[in-house]
């Protein structure tokens, strides 16, 4: 049996690391909230945009457009958000994941990293990081997925990359986050939509277009595509937090566990000392009688 | 409801609901020029150039500079969905000037890799923004 001073050596030494996780999660809690009244005020934005590009594109539909057909080159540019930070249970790597099990040779695959935790992992397996905008995820303007945006769909135009796809976290809510990747270019026609799509194709047919369709889908796409960036980081953002928070509750739940455990084997250790000691005193006066 | 001319208005950027609520006529400007929406205009999307936004409230005209984005009317509801948008009050006067000083320098520059229609555009966004700053 361990000795009394080696448990509670490891005692403390546990009790501090709660100490640690347990203020980590409170700063997460409060990152989360604020990462979500952030994502709340946002999402009034994504939602029209989705359905104002969605009737673009029904309407557009017989349009042989350059972001609607795929690209001539087998490269993939992939935008990954991760976090810049770990110690987020599996956020990071589930992100991450999404690219390698990808099933695109890594070859063909160029990656636009924000997040400093998914560029150092892409780039230690041998993955071609074309840029890095890791310092967005402090501090995300939309001028930076403006930014961001501009850079893809300029190697997309000069035909450097045949299809874009976003890697992000959704964001369900506290305790559960899901990494998606989706595809931003081409853009995906709306035939999946099963049932809505029906009633959309109707009011479509009356709805006009100032410039004419092409026209517009060349101003609205980047549009799009820098909205869906910038929903990608601030769900991100929002997920990645929720994830950290719990697993820093995990963490000290952990702890606690441990301390439980430790403290019933240090008073154990404790009273068996106590009690060899009354037998040592005993054998010692019945010896001397 | 007595006054049947009102429609819905909904401006909405990436961080808020800039706006809305029910109106009597909404100006912006498109890129095929300046328009009007009253209620009942036809379905129609436009893409938005940057100028000045002229809310008509029943007893109010309400200004905003709204400087890009795409707009979507429906008869009865308009939603602009605006990348820039903001109040006479929120416009930082000094940087609009900043700006304008720096994008007419790099329009005169014949430096061959200025982006032209980029320094336009700023230019034009600093414009819009210190023409309602100065009305104010």
């Amino acid at each position: 049996m361990a000795s009394m001073r080696d448990i509670k050596r490891r005692k403390s030494s546990v009790s501090s690391t709660q100490q640690i996780t347990k203020a980590m999660k409170l700063v997460s809690t409060v990152k989360l909230q604020k990462a979500k009244g952030v994502a709340q005020d946002t999402k009034p934005y994504f939602d029209c945009m989705y359905e104002t590009i969605t009737e673009v594109i029904a309407k557009a539909g017989t349009i042989d457009h350059r972001f609607l057909r795929q690209g001539q080159s087998t490269k993939k540019a992939f935008i990954v958000i991760t976090g810049n930070r770990g110690l987020a249970g599996g956020y990071n790597s589930n992100a991450i994941k999404m690219v390698t099990e990808s099933g695109i040779e890594k070859e063909d695959i160029v990656i636009f990293a924000l997040g400093r935790k998914g560029r150092d992992t892409l780039a230690r397996r041998g993955y071609t990081i074309k840029n890095d905008y890791s310092d967005v995820i402090n501090e995300p303007l939309f001028s930076d997925a403006v930014r961001i945006g501009e850079d893809v769909l300029e190697g997309y135009c000069n035909g450097e990359y045949g299809e874009i796809f976003l890697v992000y976290t959704v964001f369900k809510n506290t305790v559960s986050q899901e990494a998606v990747c989706i595809r931003l270019l081409p853009v995906d026609k709306p035939d999946e939509d099963e049932n809505e799509k029906e009633n959309t194709i109707e009011s479509l047919t009356l709805m006009n277009f100032e410039p004419d369709p092409e026209e517009a889908l060349d101003m609205i796409v980047p549009k799009y595509i820098n909205s869906l960036i910038y929903g990608g980081i601030i769900e991100s953002i929002a997920s990645e937090n929720g994830a950290r928070m719990q697993a820093m509750d995990n963490a000290t739940n952990n702890a606690q566990t441990m301390i439980n455990d430790l403290s019933l084997k240090y008073n154990r250790a404790r009273q068996a000392a106590i009690t060899q000691e009354l037998t040592e005193i005993v054998a010692g006066a019945s010896a001397i009688s | 409801m007595e006054d049947t001319n009102l429609f819905k208005l909904k401006v909405v950027t990436p961080q808020r609901v800039f706006y809305e609520s029910d109106v009597d006529m909404v100006e912006f400007r498109t890129t095929e020029g300046d328009i009007g929406v009253l209620k009942g205009h036809i379905p129609l999307t436009a893409v938005i150039s940057p100028g000045l936004m002229r809310i008509h409230e029943t007893d109010e005209v309400k200004e905003a500079a709204l400087l890009a984005g795409i707009v979507r009317i429906m008869p009865d509801e308009v939603t602009v969905l605006a990348e820039v948008c903001e109040w006479p009050d929120e416009i930082d006067i000094t940087r609009a000037n900043e700006a304008k000083i720096r994008a007419e320098r790099r329009l005169k520059s014949t430096d061959g890799e200025v982006n032209i229609t980029r320094a336009e555009r700023a230019l034009r966004r600093a414009l819009v923004r210190i023409n309602l700053a100065d009305r104010k």
